[in-house]
């Protein structure tokens, strides 16, 4: 194939970007011809999302050129970028809450015949242009977003994530009116994470891996396979982290889980989650991003409540009301954000000692010399750099990252919840997680680990369940899973063939039905959900 | 980064460590002792007869400030502001005056004892009306310094009333040596009898706490609307221990507010609080309370108009922020 520059719509060479240490975009590359679907993929961490903000200008690249229409550009800001017609739809509405829609439209200086035209074309009907953007169904909003890019004729039109969790009826309107577009004049970069909606209305995609553009492909049935490959590169080298292949799972399990949930669900994001969580074991959670995963640590640590469904702690049922009730009974939840756990301008002591000082909601005298030594023995257990300890802001990430693991292991931890706990920060101290995962399951505390990195599930955990669409859809024994196969579970694909019927009718389904959106507390469930299980 | 093992132990090893790291916990209560001194200094070479009456008027007029900036500084460590503290202190005080004037000793006791209870009483309205309709601080205890303020005048609509004498020589004289007056001693005594434990119990970590990252609080089990609640009860009391030093060392009730609020807001911030939450202590407003005093003090003796003396006040309340500011963020960096 031999294109010039000047035959390709948008042009990005050697786009990098770093964030202090942590590389975000190595060299990452993207041709979009005038009136294709370009899908951008990548596995969590890849680059995508600072590929996006490059090009929208939200960021600005440390090196690299990024040609629109034969012209080299400098996109200095989200407008700049829009006048020079790329225009990008997030997965969050980017409408401001307490103006009307008509304002909103007026603020991006949005045509209003156009955006009329294709709001209807997406199947949004008799919508009041004067009601508040907050009162306005958060689908109907994604809906509203996605019109008014297309209204004022953009040459690039970006879709992040835009049809996560958006109502099935209407994701098929979305993906019609996208594959519209193709052999027009502008162009569709496409990014999502349902392997199904990139067979059905791309033509090519391009592949990013570690910050690094490692291959286009052109989209035709089987190629799901070949992106795949890519997202993956070389499978990585075992790790020197779990040492000893324990006995099997079914010899560490005792009849009564340490926790069990039964249909959980919140909202639309989680639907039906079920799976039982063993004292000795660390259980593993599959999932590509926001298919519940968030919703479903917030209702175990007792952060949230859930809208469904039952959880058991020893066989005994339980209602978190407070983190303190989910702490009572054991549960402890290490998040991936620091920033969420630690009082970043306190100490390492005070940071340990905030859960378990005293018994909670007391307000007793600390006795001071057993926390020192709790916290001691903590802050050696998983051997804390401390010296800049008198504020854990100036703590390294790995080093935060083990204060908020430390803080629960100096109270006695029975059930740990780790939301992707190893977050960027240096393989050392991952390592040092995982082997102290692993000790803590050997001591008879219970795991259940979320990671974005599914190398960690082969590493650290017995098993894992796969959760898609809100749904627990598979069990994994992770002795023989490789990688591979794990992001295919994560994308919800079977191992042998590559997009059977079944997988598409499940994708489909699993949509919510539109009324569930509407704010009604109710769940879709439809009968006879059929399971992914291979 | 080196992932060498050295824990907090090994930094206790050594005394002189241990002094260093001291220093740098206190660095700007330290700075600003510092400053105090120098501030001292400054005023013994304007004015050479600044002496035992000196320090005795300053000891007295810094008590009821010096107790505000307290009792903000509890607040405003737990992430809130209180500005009903003036009004409240005003309420309490003309509580006091009209029920001991002219009493005996013992029923002093009980009204004091009485108007501690209707402080924590005050302060546990502001907390609840914060924690429970999620209007914002700020809202909330400006609109109860109006309710607060106007119910002192319905109780004493001019100064007056009395207090009993034993109060009064709580606070009014020195104590021993004449250079130590017994306002300071009074002042030292309440922080100690609050604070400290306050400071060193689950309650005092759970301020900090939820000053310092509401999220992670709640997270780590906090129970944070109740904290918040407890630190409004805490600023309470301690405004009504301030209105009662008014009481004390006035002998009279005064029903109008005066520039309390403000003020302590204004040594909290020199005090090194953040106004953000989370971070700082009750000394360093308290020895910014005494530098702001001591600074009036010296204009006066400057001859200073009244009105450029307020304006020079300003200017160096912002410029001490600003210095101590630009140093922490340099040491940051380095």
């Amino acid at each position: 194939m031999t294109l010039t520059t000047t035959d390709l719509l948008l042009e990005a060479t050697g786009v990098s970007k770093t964030y202090g240490a942590v590389v975000a975009l190595k060299s990452a590359s993207l041709a979009v011809r005038p009136g294709e679907v370009h899908a951008l993929m990548g596995a969590n961490g890849a680059g995508k999302s600072t590929l996006v903000k490059i090009l929208t200008g939200a960021v600005r690249p440390d090196a690299g050129r990024i040609v629109v229409h034969g012209r080299e550009r400098t996109v200095h800001s989200p407008a700049d970028a829009r006048h020079g017609g790329i225009v990008s739809v997030y997965q969050e509405p980017a409408l401001i809450p307490d103006l009307d829609i008509r304002s909103n439209l007026r603020l991006t200086e949005t045509p209003l015949e156009p955006f009329r035209h294709w709001l209807a074309e997406l199947g949004v009907e008799g919508l009041d242009l004067s009601s508040m953007a907050r009162q306005v169904p958060l689908a109907s909003l994604r809906i509203i977003d996605l019109a008014r890019a297309l209204a004022i004729e953009p040459d690039v039109l970006m879709l992040d994530e835009m049809t996560a969790a958006l109502p099935a009826n209407l994701t098929e309107r979305v993906l019609e009116v996208i594959g519209r577009q193709r052999g027009g004049d502008g162009s569709v970069i496409f990014i999502s994470h349902r392997m199904i909606e990139i067979g059905a209305v791309c033509d090519r995609a391009t592949v990013l891996r570690e910050g690094e553009t490692v291959g286009v492909v052109d989209v035709t049935p089987g190629s799901e396979e070949r992106i795949v490959e890519l997202m993956l590169g070389q499978i990585a080298e075992r790790l020197p982290g779990r040492t000893t292949e324990t006995a099997s799972p079914d010899a560490r399990s005792p009849a009564e889980p340490r926790l069990t949930a039964r249909g959980l669900s919140s909202g639309t994001k989680l639907q039906d989650a079920s799976f039982e969580l063993h004292p000795g074991e660390v259980l593993g959670v599959v999932a590509v991003e926001g298919q519940g995963q968030d919703e479903l640590f917030d209702i175990l640590s007792g952060s949230e409540r859930p809208s469904g469904g039952d959880l058991l702690v020893d066989g005994a049922p339980v209602s978190f009301r407070h983190p303190a009730d989910a702490i009572r009974t054991g549960l402890v939840y290490v998040a991936a954000d620091r920033a969420e756990a630690l009082l970043m301008q306190r100490s390492v002591r005070e940071n340990i000692a905030l859960p378990f000082t005293a018994p909670l909601g007391r307000w007793g005298l600390l006795d001071l010399a057993s926390e020192r030594r709790k916290v001691d023995a903590a802050v050696a257990t998983l051997q804390i750099d401390a010296r800049a300890g008198r504020e854990v802001r100036r703590l390294s990430g790995g080093n935060q990252q083990k204060v908020t693991i430390a803080r629960w292991v100096a109270g006695g931890v029975r059930t740990m919840l780790c939301f992707d706990p190893t977050r960027g920060i240096d393989i050392g101290t991952k390592n040092q997680i995982y082997v102290l995962l692993r000790d803590l399951a050997e001591a008879g505390a219970a795991v259940l680990l979320y990671t974005s990195e599914l190398k960690e599930v082969q590493l650290v955990c017995d098993r894992a369940i796969v959760i898609f669409g809100g749904r627990v859809v598979a069990e994994i024994d992770t002795a023989d899973a490789d990688e591979a196969s794990l992001l295919r579970a994560a994308y919800n694909l079977r191992s042998d063939a590559p997009m059977p019927e079944l997988v598409a009718a499940e994708a489909t389904a699993s949509g919510v039905s539109a009324q569930a959106v509407r704010g009604s507390e109710t769940t879709a469930v439809e009968p006879g959900q059929p399971g992914a299980e291979p | 980064m080196s992932t060498t093992a050295v824990p907090v132990e090994a930094a206790r090893a050594r005394p002189l460590d241990m002094l260093a790291s001291w220093t740098r916990k206190n660095g700007w209560t330290l700075g600003l002792i510092a400053f105090l001194v120098l501030l001292l200094v400054f005023t013994r070479a304007i004015q050479p007869r600044y002496g035992v009456a000196g320090v005795q008027g300053l000891a007295t007029s810094v008590l009821p400030l010096a107790l505000a900036a307290v009792a903000q500084a509890v607040v405003v460590i737990g992430g809130g502001i209180d500005l009903s503290v003036g009004s409240m202190m005003a309420l309490t005080s003309v509580v006091s005056a009209s029920l001991m004037d002219g009493q005996s000793d013992w029923f002093g006791v009980a009204v004091v004892l009485g108007v501690l209870v209707l402080g924590a009483v005050l302060g546990a309205v502001n907390g609840g009306l914060v924690v429970l309709t999620r209007v914002p601080d700020i809202v909330v205890t400006l609109a109860m310094s109006f309710v607060w303020a106007g119910c002192a005048l319905l109780v004493l609509p001019t100064p007056g009333g009395g207090s009993v004498k034993w109060l009064k020589d709580l606070v009014i004289g020195p104590l021993g040596n004449e250079w130590i007056p017994k306002a300071l001693i009074a002042l030292v005594l309440v922080v100690i009898l609050i604070w400290i434990p306050v400071r060193r119990s689950r309650l005092g970590l759970s301020i900090y706490a939820i000053g310092s990252n509401q999220l992670a609080a709640f997270r780590s089990g906090v129970p944070v609307g109740r904290t918040k609640i407890v630190a409004y009860v805490l600023t309470g009391l301690f405004s009504a221990v301030a209105g009662l030093s008014l009481t004390a060392s006035t002998g009279l009730g005064t029903p109008v507010p005066g520039p309390y609020t403000l003020m302590s807001v204004a040594a909290v911030v020199l005090g090194g609080v953040s106004l953000a939450g989370g971070r700082g202590g009750v000394f360093g407003p308290i020895v910014a309370v005494i530098i702001i005093q001591l600074m009036r003090t010296d204009m006066t003796f400057l001859n200073l108009n009244t009105n450029l003396a307020t304006v020079a006040q300003g200017i160096i309340l912002i410029g001490v922020v600003m210095i101590g500011t630009l140093i922490q963020i340099r040491r940051a960096r380095a």
